[in-house]
């Protein structure tokens, strides 16, 4: 008999077993855990198990359905991707927090109880912020600390929500919750933090770009992901999620046209693909939740692929803004070739994985009565298009030459972006595989001819639209430290409204930001002033005063005690 | 056993240790002290925990004093709820003593050793007498055994501060222990009786009167000033902070602890809830004053630049907790507070060991110098780790899983902005908790660190034993959330 184990204990034993070992051993264990990973999920039985009690409560380690079991498969596929491109490295603490922080990402969303699901959340959050601080650049560890703070926090009020929920409905269980009433909302805000909900999203771009170029894949294949699964299992159909969804795939889009750093720059797409993700389970329809996994599974891996050819850049050339590349293809014809898979994958060129699941999503929007919405993402595709399906290749590979000779990536790299890249390919090309693993029955054709002009008509007007800007020298130029020079891109770049809005947003920020930080300060002064080491609360009073204060206790007890009776003798008469 | 042994456990288990203060006195040598004061300390668990055992099968045992029946003599008195604390204080004695060996020996003068063993042995004496007593005054007199030696404890610290914080604590505690015995007093003027169980059948005819209403602030004011209540915690920061490494552990897993027992057990066992809920308005002030503590302490906390005093202040701040309990006086909150006796007494009691074997080693407890000894002392460090985690209360240890049954206290009242309170002071942890993870783990070792080893394993046993308990009572709670639930059956009258 072949006994099944907790997803989460392989990668967790690995991570163990990574800091005892060295050289080859050491990649050979991490290679392993993936694939050991995966052997034991497709043994793992559906329904409830490993169920342990933690005093009053029943926790369910491990709950297989179709809709935890695609997301398993994922975290594994990813967890391989992202050890392959970082092989070459040597580096045990980077590898040690990958492991743990991969290996949560499943145990959270394998959990079938709400504590479970929380102790996750928090390993989650503290080993990602090591894998950033991997890093060890000043401006890792600083950023590392901004998204640890910002995460726990999120974990924080998910724990808030879990009490109160559980108190009012006895059960810990993890399932269908709705927007509805105080213990839901907070449930609600604690995963939209996760997901980078707007304004809730800074931590995202502030630290993805700050960790090492393995480290970066890593990172963007689960926090969000966990999230966006955490929302289809508690959050389908909430109505809330169609619009802040839309919003999300279409804020991101101005910044990243204007951002000159290209892995911030699919840090920002990133958070526009979730959006689709989001937008799909508030539309709820088996339709759109199914569009909403899919794309989730295959965003993870186009997301991947395009974090591995920067990662690859950088690791070459020590550069990543775009205005220092330029002219790459020379040096590194295979990491131009995937990463050009990788965009037109974003992209959701017909027959790559992005368009099997993105049109789906779309295609929901319309069939349930938000074409306005519809719209809204029509035009979020045409901007991923324009940020990340021709920004990203060409200012890294084309463009002005920078003059930049290098080699081609190691060839770990190129391994794990050319699985990547076929991923791609075959999903886009052969659908049915993905499909048969969702959670609803699928009877969508993504290749009729509606949907494959559609998409080619967005996809050519916007490759018109970028060819005529370059050409007329009106497109954003790459600029080092661009947003110094804000407001000159936009006028030149964008249409009036979006320099309008765009400008009015940062001049909003910056305005609170300051009045914000003035608040702050004063508020830690006074802080500081009584409870630091020679505050009124720290310092050592003298004995006087402090038997004074004792009386003083004394009597307020007295006080309260008579008052009491006082009013109970009135009460009596 | 002997059956005239067993019998007679519940006065060994306070005459061990006295006749042991006694012969520790007469001894000269500190290290002969040491052996017998160990082996005190070792026999002590096991009679707590046949007690405790003895008293889960068959129900509470009463143990008259010299013969003389109840209520006219002294009864000892255990049931579930303080052989449940006799287990705890007398545990941490036996944990806490290999490791004074080494760190008394470099932190005391040699002729002054057994004299530290002999006051150690008072203490416990008195701490075990308040606890399995079930006479007023009884517990008074080994309220003051413990009190006095406390002082001497605290005042032997090695840096010449602790003489000034042994002086404050005096007085103070002088001060808290006189109100006591007002309040006793004035109990005794009205009902006649001295024992426990007799003052709880005598107050419900005398409840009406008012002077029944000030025996219960002086009681209450006077034990609270003993377990360091916001704001009358002024003595504790520098007594924890200066007084030796061993005296620090031991005082802040046990002392406080055993004053809050005899909180409840005069709130809940003798006024009895009615009156605590509807007449003393207890529930007001105590939830105010718990969460000045929780948010107040904690804050100070953050700021300090002395790690034992940091984590004195985290104390007065965790005692906020337990007293939140005792005010919400539901089950969940009370099991909460029980609990949390129970938890943060291992939790503190790892942090200052851990502390106490840095001090051992380097001779600071100044947070800079502690910058980089993630590297030196990796186990020592991961001591302190484990118990920073326990206080913010981190799934997994035990701080969780008191927290988690005040948070459902507070809601069963009806208080969930408590929650978030709770919520908020457990982020406080976090930062005050972080601050020392970062100094030690991310910094590279200063220069004051050179040549420094890992603690010695007398000095590291005993801190990753506490470590160790804090994971285990996080994950298997059935001991511990299982005998306090049961306990707080009784104290508010729901058991059958």
């Amino acid at each position: 008999m072949i006994t099944s184990f907790p997803p989460f204990l392989i990668f967790f034993i690995g991570a163990a077993l990574v800091t005892v070992t060295q050289g080859r051993t050491r990649s050979a264990v991490l290679l392993a855990v993936p694939v050991l990973g995966a052997l034991n999920l497709m043994q793992l039985a559906d329904g409830l198990q490993f169920q342990i009690q933690l005093f009053d409560y029943t926790l369910t380690l491990v709950r297989v359905d179709k809709l935890s079991f695609l997301f398993g498969l994922l975290f594994h596929i990813a967890t391989l991707l992202g050890i392959i491109f970082a092989l070459h490295t040597d580096d045990k603490l980077e590898s040690t927090s990958g492991l743990i922080y991969a290996g949560s990402a499943l145990g959270a969303v394998f959990a079938g109880d709400m504590i479970t699901l929380f102790i996750f959340w928090e390993v989650l959050a503290v080993s990602s912020a090591f894998v950033i601080l991997a890093r060890r650049t000043e401006k890792s560890l600083r950023a590392a600390m901004r998204y640890l703070i910002i995460q726990v926090t999120s974990g924080v009020i998910l724990l808030a929500g879990v009490l109160i929920w559980t108190y009012q409905t006895g059960s810990i269980e993890f399932g269908y919750i709705g927007l509805d009433g105080l213990a839901s909302w907070l449930i609600f805000l604690a995963i939209g933090i996760k997901c980078c909900f707007p304004f809730l999203h800074n931590w995202l771009t502030d630290a993805y770009p700050e960790a090492s170029p393995t480290g970066t894949v890593f990172l963007s294949a689960f926090t969000t992901k966990v999230a966006v699964y955490a929302l289809a299992r508690a959050f389908p159909g909430t109505e809330l999620l169609v619009y802040i969804g839309a919003t999300m795939a279409m804020f991101p889009i101005f910044f990243a046209v204007i951002e000159n750093d290209l892995r911030r720059v699919l840090a920002y797409s990133l958070i526009n693909q979730v959006g689709f993700m989001v937008v799909g389970i508030g539309i709820g329809t088996a339709l759109a939740i199914n569009g909403a996994i899919s794309h989730a599974f295959n965003d993870v891996i186009f997301k991947g692929l395009l974090f591995m050819s920067m990662g690859a850049v950088l690791y070459r050339t020590g550069k990543i803004n775009g205005s220092d590349l330029g002219g790459l293809y020379k040096s590194m014809p295979w990491t131009t070739t995937f990463c050009i898979v990788g965009a037109a994958s974003i992209s959701a060129f017909p027959l790559f994985s992005g368009f099997v699941s993105k049109s789906m999503v779309m295609s929901a929007a319309l069939e349930e009565g938000y074409p306005i919405v519809w719209l809204a993402l029509l035009f979020a595709s045409a901007g991923v298009f324009h940020h990340a399906g021709i920004k990203i290749p060409f200012f890294a590979f084309f463009a002005h030459d920078s003059g930049i000779r290098t080699k081609e990536a190691p060839l770990n790299m190129l391994i794990a972006m050319g699985i990547a890249a076929t991923l791609s390919i075959f999903t886009g090309v052969y659908p049915w595989f993905l499909y048969d693993l969702l959670p609803m029955p699928v009877d969508y054709q993504p290749y009729t001819a509606a949907h494959v002009l559609t998409q080619m008509q967005i996809l050519l007007f916007s490759a018109l639209a970028f060819v005529w800007l370059q050409k007329k020298g009106l497109y954003p130029p790459e600029l080092p430290g661009i947003n110094i020079d804000v407001e000159w891109i936009y006028r030149k770049a964008l249409p009036a409204v979006a320099v309008w809005l765009v400008s009015l947003g940062a001049h909003f920020r910056i305005g609170s930001l300051a009045r914000v930080q003035r608040w702050l300060e004063r508020t830690f002064n006074q802080i500081y002033r009584h409870h630091g080491p020679h505050g009124i609360f720290a310092r050592t009073w003298a004995t006087g005063s402090a038997a004074l204060w004792t009386t003083v206790m004394l009597a307020l007890y007295l006080l309260f005690y008579f008052s009491g009776q006082m009013e109970n003798l009135l009460v009596g008469f | 056993m002997n059956p005239e042994i067993i019998s007679n456990l519940p006065a060994l288990q306070v005459v061990i240790p006295l006749l042991g203060a006694l012969v520790c006195a007469l001894l000269r040598r500190g290290s002969a002290a040491w052996f017998l004061t160990m082996l005190i300390c070792l026999i002590m668990p096991v009679i707590s925990i046949y007690l405790l055992v003895s008293v889960l099968d068959s129900g509470p045992i009463s143990y008259s004093m010299g013969g003389w029946a109840p209520p006219f003599g002294i009864e000892y008195k255990v049931d579930v709820f303080n052989a449940f604390i006799l287990v705890l204080v007398s545990s941490i004695g036996a944990v806490v003593l290999p490791y004074a060996r080494l760190s008394v020996a470099s932190e005391i003068k040699p002729e002054d050793r057994s004299w530290f063993y002999a006051m150690f042995l008072l203490c416990l004496t008195g701490l075990l007498g308040i606890t399995i007593t079930g006479d007023a005054f009884n517990a008074f007199v080994f309220l003051e055994t413990s009190s006095l030696s406390t002082y001497v404890l605290i005042a032997m610290g090695r840096d010449r501060r602790a003489l000034l914080a042994a002086y404050q604590y005096l007085i103070l505690g002088s001060i808290g222990a006189t109100f006591y015995i007002i309040g006793v007093g004035i109990i005794y003027t009205l009902t006649g009786t001295l024992n426990f169980a007799d003052l709880a059948a005598r107050i419900p005819e005398i409840e009406q009167t008012r002077s029944i209403l000030a025996a219960a602030a002086f009681i209450v004011v006077g034990i609270s000033l003993k377990f360091a209540l916001f704001p009358l915690h002024v003595w504790l920061p520098n007594a924890y902070a200066y007084a030796p490494s061993t005296v620090s552990a031991f005082l802040a897993s046990t002392a406080t602890k055993v004053a809050l027992y005899l909180l409840i057990r005069f709130l809940f066992s003798i006024f009895g809830i009615e009156i605590v809920t509807d007449k003393l308005a207890l529930t007001d002030i105590l939830i105010i004053l718990s969460l000045a503590a929780m948010l107040g302490a904690s804050t100070v906390a953050i700021f300090q630049h002395d790690v034992k005093r940091l984590f004195a202040y985290s104390s007065v701040a965790q005692i906020g907790y337990i007293t939140l309990g005792i005010a919400l006086a539901n089950q969940a909150g009370l099991t909460g507070s029980l609990v949390h006796i129970f938890n943060h007494a291992i939790i503190k009691g790892a942090l200052f060991l851990a502390v106490g074997a840095v001090v051992y080693r380097i001779g600071s407890a100044e947070i800079d110098d502690f910058s980089g000894l993630g590297k030196k002392m990796p186990v020592t460090m991961g001591c302190l780790l484990i118990g920073g985690l326990g206080l913010i209360g981190v799934p997994g240890t035990a701080g969780f899983i008191s927290k988690w049954y005040l948070a459902v206290g507070a809601i069963d009242a009806g208080y969930i902005w408590l929650v978030f309170l709770l919520v908020l002071s457990s982020l406080l942890a976090l930062i005050y908790v972080g601050r020392i993870v970062e100094v030690v783990w991310f910094r590279d070792p200063g220069p004051n660190l050179d040549g420094v080893k890992e603690a010695p394993l007398s000095l590291l046993l005993p801190a990753a034993a506490m470590a160790a308990a804090t994971i285990y009572f996080g994950i298997e709670t059935s001991q511990s959330v299982g005998i306090a639930a049961q306990a707080v059956e009784t104290l508010l009258g729901l058991a059958k």
